[in-house]
């Protein structure tokens, strides 16, 4: 089926644009970096028609990459239902979103550089999506890492933003540094990487390497989507473009962790302690993100602190044993975070660069198709029945409740706080009156388009899609026993979430003053972040920062190994400095030492008898 | 050995003939001075070669300082090309003018 093509369509959009865009108009620009991914999407949408129903997994074997022993290695490529899901949510809303950056980048420098990158990340993106084997995955899983590196840096004359580019690929390489350990396990133990060969020998092995390796992997899903305690780079990375924080920083590359851990689900069911670890980081992830969320000014950081929380939650499903609710949140979280960071561009684009909630208020009326877009994602993300946020999120709560009761109401609490910041962000910008001094205008119809596009799937996304079922072969659904108690307590407290924001920032406009004042302390520690960076800087980055620069720069390189490399050198001088006065070149003192040496050799051989 | 003349006394002569080359070699300064101290050390070393082989009725000896002629012949040649081109391009025979190499 030419799966190959999928990923190598963006990846000559990102050669020819990379290469010759700079000469390029910018109508060509767009038509090779959004005709690429469309191609792709097509190609997509081609290969699944032609594919049927998929229960077998569609497997393609390209070459060898590398035979070593028994170990054999191939750059394969693979189809099943959930590399199906993916490829639909990576290009579907790539698309959107490339089509999207049009608009935003439009007045930007860098244009043919910002779409070369973009559909780099696609390329890397489906190649992580399509692998059969987690060595391909890894070369997917690095490239997206990259690609994240170079967007977030995109502005590279400004020093926060290369400084978080930094930050992310740093970051990430801790979690890497996991997946590779967990890849050379997988290979001692099992002697392939391919996701066939391994998850069907799986039952065999011990539960001891089984769980060493599941919490390996989990390493590498917490660096790459941004769980505690490596999630510190996501809020970071959205000095980015917002196109870019939309697509890789909310949509589809930290996603990658989730859809690994779901992909490795073989693994983790004989590993009940990884599971039980994976199911605590994500809802500790869920809940702390939510409440730094509560505090935040900047929209788009309400916004990543926000997906930092929702992919606890996917990782909280994928914990509980519930797979499938993890992707389906993947996928309506693709859709409805997507928006809003589209929206938040949006904003950000209408205001002239404006980002601080606090000088928005009252476009509603100014830019109203923004407005409404924006509403549609709330509504969705704040699980309000029957949009797309609402199927997902009662799925992981519902495997959650049935896993562990205390871990539903973790979730339910932290669905309340969900809903009530977005839509403190939302009343800040849109209600009220105008705080700012930029004179709004609407956005192009290059990106109201995507952004109606990922309103109507906010909305309906959820009930037209189901993934869980579609999924069922894979990831068996839970015995149907379906209690309405928690589905209708969650729903009431995503509602009261809403109405609190409403009461506190449109009702009401002093009342959270008087709330921050009574609970000054805990605001504070909110608004800091949990002081996680800074405790991060003096327990890790300050020590290693030192330690480098004077134990191992001042010390060790300078000190002994310089000295070491110098030592030799100016003895060698030393010594030959002595030794050339010898090489005099003057004949006659050669044969004096000659006949020195003759003399000396004569005398030692009748000393010790030699000459008898 | 014919009656009269000992062992010894060639000994010693090959010595002091061996001696003065020495002497000249390392004393002198004119390149041909030097040279002809290296044939008489050659020459020196044939004598007592020669002493040997008559001494011990061996034919060794005799061939052996064949080879150091041949040798001496064949360095001789060498040896005066070298002199004649270090004289036509320096116009000197001093031997302590031509150490350059040390620079």
């Amino acid at each position: 089926m030419q799966l190959w093509l999928i990923p190598v369509l963006p990846l000559a959009g990102f050669l020819l644009n990379g290469i010759f865009g700079r000469r390029f108009s910018k109508t060509v620009v767009n038509a090779i970096a959004i005709g690429s991914v469309l191609l792709s999407f097509v190609w997509v949408l081609k290969t699944l028609a032609g594919l049927g129903d998929l229960n077998a997994a569609h497997t393609e074997q390209y070459f060898t990459w590398i035979q070593s022993g028994s170990l054999n290695i191939g750059f394969d490529f693979t189809v099943d239902r959930l590399t199906a899901v993916m490829l639909l949510v990576v290009t579907g809303v790539g698309l959107l979103i490339h089509i999207y950056s049009i608009g935003y980048m439009a007045h930007e420098g860098g244009y043919y550089r910002f779409f070369a990158y973009m559909n780099l990340f696609m390329f890397f993106m489906l190649t992580l999506v399509l692998a059969a084997n987690y060595l391909v995955m890894f070369v997917g899983w690095e490239g997206v890492g990259l690609c994240s590196y170079l967007l977030i840096g995109f502005y590279f004359d400004k020093k926060f933003a290369t400084d978080a580019g930094n930050k992310a690929f740093i970051v990430n390489r801790i979690g890497d540094f996991g997946f590779s350990l967990a890849m050379f396990l997988i290979v001692v133990n099992f002697g392939s990487l391919d996701f066939g060969t391994v998850f069907t020998s799986v039952a065999g092995k011990s539960e001891a390497t089984l769980t060493a390796i599941a919490f390996l992997l989990l390493v590498g899903a917490c660096g790459k989507s941004a769980q505690i305690p490596l999630y510190v780079w996501l809020p970071d990375a959205m000095a980015g473009p917002t196109p870019v924080s939309a697509l890789i920083h909310a949509a589809t590359m930290v996603t990658a962790g989730v859809y690994m851990v779901a992909r490795s689900a073989a693994i983790y069911t004989h590993a009940p302690a990884a599971m039980e670890a994976v199911a605590i980081i994500g809802l500790a992830t869920a809940f702390f993100a939510a409440t730094i969320g509560l505090a935040q000014n900047d929209i788009k950081k309400v916004f990543a602190y926000s997906t930092v929380s929702q992919l606890g939650y996917m990782f909280l499903g994928a914990g509980v044993g519930a797979f499938s609710a993890g992707i389906y949140h993947l996928v309506t979280h693709a859709f409805f975070k997507a928006l809003l960071f589209l929206g938040a561009g949006s904003v950000i684009h209408a205001l002239g660069g404006e980002q601080d909630v606090r000088n928005m208020g009252g476009l509603r009326k100014k830019i109203p198709w923004t407005f409404w877009t924006m509403m549609c994602a709330s509504v969705a993300i704040a699980g309000v029945p029957p949009f797309a946020g609402f199927y997902s999120k009662d799925a992981i709560l519902a495997a959650a409740d049935r896993h562990a009761p205390w871990m539903y109401w973790v979730g339910v609490i932290t669905a309340g706080m969900t809903a009530f910041y977005v839509f403190r962000a939302i009343f800040l910008a849109f209600f009220g009156n105008y705080r700012g001094k930029a004179h709004p205008h609407e956005s192009p119809l290059v990106m109201i388009g995507p952004l109606a596009v990922l309103a109507a799937l906010s909305l309906g996304g959820g009930y037209f899609f189901k993934v869980p079922e579609f999924l069922a072969p894979l990831f068996p659904l839970a015995e149907e026993g379906h209690d309405i108690g928690p589905v209708v307590v969650s729903v009431a407290f995503g509602l009261a979430g809403i109405a609190l924001a409403w009461l506190f920032y449109v009702a009401k406009p002093g009342l959270p003053d008087q709330v921050v004042a009574a609970f000054n302390g805990l605001y504070k520690l909110i608004y800091n972040k949990y002081f996680v960076d800074e405790i991060y800087a003096a327990v890790v980055v300050n020590p290693v920062v030192s330690g480098s620069r004077e134990v191992l720069w001042k010390g060790v390189d300078v000190a002994v190994i310089d000295g070491a490399v110098n030592g030799v050198g100016s003895q060698a001088r030393g010594i030959g400095g002595v030794l050339k006065r010898v090489q005099s070149g003057n004949i006659r003192s050669y044969a004096a030492w000659v006949l020195l040496g003759s003399v000396v050799l004569l005398f030692v051989m009748g000393v010790m008898g030699g000459l008898r | 050995m014919s009656a009269g003349v000992p062992l010894s006394w060639y000994l010693i002569l090959s010595a002091v003939l061996f001696s003065l080359g020495i002497a000249g070699f390392i004393l002198r300064r004119n390149v041909i001075t030097v040279f002809m101290s290296i044939e008489l050390m050659l020459n020196a070393v044939n004598l007592s070669f020669i002493t040997f082989s008559y001494q011990l009725k061996q034919v060794n000896g005799h061939i052996f300082s064949f080879f150091v002629m041949v040798v001496a012949a064949a360095e001789a040649a060498v040896g005066l090309a070298i002199i004649l081109t270090v004289f036509k391009n320096r116009s000197t025979l001093n031997i302590d003018d031509v150490s350059s190499m040390k620079k």
